[in-house]
């Protein structure tokens, strides 16, 4: 699938794999958590009161757009959070914890 | 020794840092951010190959200077990246630090929150693709990512011409820039622009560039709406002579100038007054930046002025400090920066008016475009709310009745979208319907922090959690 985001220049960061629903994305060390998803996915979430799809919009913590439900039930706002290996970002939703 | 706290480590945090350790004072330094710099220095982070310096082009000196600045006194303060201030009460300010609660005294604060990108709401703007201006230069200058491949700017700013250069520059396709200020009003502001000549002669040369490379300019556009379904698909609007035009494009962003963070400011117990040129609540200071009650303001967080003016209210904003806890002042020459401010506000003051915010679009918003994007909240419910019996007269009762700006982001995004749309429904002026009153927490904190306070339990970015 094409990412939403696209990389203008090459990261010296190591690469690192996360999950996202299940399935591994290519993410670089440095990248946040917002970057790595959007290079590869078209939207980080469902929103709570609407069936939209939302993918952040401000980019710098303010609008709270990008808050993203990880596998472990944490949510954590996507454009400030630095990416590690293994994290698995649940866009379809949690088992037993539906979204609306 | 005086115990001085400054908020934001962007150009006005910095100048105000650089000036208190010069005469021996070492502050600490609350910062959001992973990296010093606030959003116009954004640094890219480690290992990009990014030229940050090329991409800057006349603000690379100024970049350069800021952060060669910070180096030269970050051993000297108590730094503390990633650390959200989220109240102030009286003089203790509350913070959290890698998911742990932690309290800050202080005899003087000086707040340098900055802004950001002001903002209306446009039918589509919640799809997956539109960002902000001010987002898709920060996600460019610290990932080196484009926020698309073809891209439409618009909105009303000076930054489209910049933002739109700089994303030309390294790749993207600009499909168009829809300017909704019409040419001959930006002409009419010239007046007020040749205060900073410099800064006008340049943006002129950045449109001239732009449509040479054959970028196309539509000024005095009304924006009619985002298109698509899973994202953004187009760009519908009214070009000035008349005619709906409809762009292809797969990425948006828009701005409409910018908008001071005062949420700490008011918390700490400034006054603020309504402004008729920016139409917005502004924290009350003297030339200085001093407010009272031992606290100051300085950057775009005080007064959109922009990051030279910034740099330069940080140096006011700490010199008043001094001056005020008695301690001898060297080296700063307060005349010439008043003066300096002074030029700077008034050339962003013409920029307010050559990019004005078009708050008649919203007169013709339809019902169902989402004024306030966290609740979900239509311009047609605020319109009914607002048309009822014993309905609300000002935003905070609108606010009670319709949880507009009730949402995560605490009425950043939507505020002056309903404070307009008040005003309009009941025919009052912006000011007699009020503003949204900023409460504690100015940002969602995570609900562990003083059970668990560790990052890993309390959310990742360390600085917030869901409320």
């Amino acid at each position: 699938m094409n990412g939403r985001l696209m990389r203008a220049v090459v990261s010296d960061g190591a690469p690192l794999r996360i999950l996202v629903d299940g399935v591994e994305v290519q993410a670089y060390t440095g990248d946040s958590l917002l970057v790595a998803v959007l290079a590869a996915r078209n939207a980080l979430r469902r929103h709570e009161f609407s069936n939209e799809m939302r993918a952040g919009f401000c980019l710098m913590g303010a609008c709270q757009d990008c808050w993203v439900w990880l596998a472990d039930g944490q949510r954590v706002r996507a454009c400030t959070t630095v990416v590690a290996e293994g994290m698995h970002v649940v866009i379809a939703g949690v088992p037993g914890f539906p979204l609306p | 020794m005086t115990r001085v706290t400054i908020v934001g480590a962007g150009p006005a945090g910095i100048a105000a840092a650089h000036v208190l350790t010069a005469h021996g004072l070492s502050p600490v330094v609350i910062d959001e951010g992973l990296r010093p710099g606030g959003q116009i220095y954004r640094q890219p982070r480690p290992g990009l190959r990014l030229d940050i310096e090329a991409l800057l082009g006349a603000e690379a000196e100024n970049y350069r200077r800021t952060h060669a600045t910070f180096a030269n006194l970050k051993d000297r303060i108590d730094y503390r990246p990633r650390t959200l201030a989220w109240a102030i009460d009286d003089r203790t300010l509350h913070a959290i630090q890698g998911g742990a609660a932690a309290t800050v005294d202080f005899d003087a604060i000086i707040l340098a929150t900055g802004a950001t990108d002001r903002t209306l709401p446009i039918k589509g703007w919640t799809l997956p693709g539109v960002f902000t201006l001010g987002g898709a230069q920060v996600l460019l200058k610290e990932h080196g990512c484009l926020i698309g491949r073809r891209i439409v700017f618009c909105g009303s700013s000076p930054l489209l011409y910049l933002a739109a250069k700089q994303y030309r520059a390294m790749g993207a396709e600009i499909v168009a820039i829809l300017d909704t200020t019409p040419l001959a009003t930006k002409i009419a502001a010239t007046g007020d622009l040749m205060a900073a000549p410099g800064t006008f002669w340049r943006g002129l040369g950045y449109m001239a560039a732009l449509r040479r490379a054959g970028v196309a300019i539509h000024h005095g556009v009304q924006l009619r709406a985002f298109d698509g379904t899973a994202g953004v698909e187009a760009v519908r609007f009214r070009a000035s002579r008349g005619e709906e035009i409809t762009l292809p494009c797969d990425a948006v962003a828009v701005g409409f100038g910018l908008k001071p963070e005062t949420q700490l400011a008011e918390l700490a117990g400034v006054e603020l007054r309504y402004d008729q040129v920016y139409r917005q609540w502004l924290p009350h200071a003297d030339a200085d930046g001093r407010c009272g009650g031992n606290v100051y303001v300085a950057g775009d967080g005080a007064t959109v002025g922009g990051a030279q003016a910034a740099a330069v209210t940080g140096t006011l904003a700490a010199r008043a400090v001094l001056e005020d806890f008695k301690i001898k002042v060297t080296g700063i020459d307060r005349a010439r920066l008043r003066r300096q401010v002074a030029r700077l506000r008034r050339f962003q003051r013409g920029l307010a008016r050559a990019f004005a915010w078009p708050m008649d679009a919203l007169r013709t918003l339809d019902d169902d475009v989402m004024v306030c994007r966290c609740e979900g909240v239509s311009a047609g419910e605020l319109r009914a709310s607002l048309r009822a019996d014993f309905g609300p007269a000002e935003v905070n009762r609108l606010k009670a009745i319709t949880r507009c700006g009730m949402g995560r982001c605490q009425g950043r995004f939507c505020a002056l979208a309903a404070a307009e749309l008040t005003a309009q429904t009941l025919r009052l002026p912006l000011e007699a319907v009020g503003r949204l009153r900023a409460q504690p927490p100015v940002k969602p904190l995570p609900l562990g922090i003083n059970l668990v306070g560790n990052a890993a339990a309390a959310g990742l970015d360390g600085t917030s959690a869901p409320a």
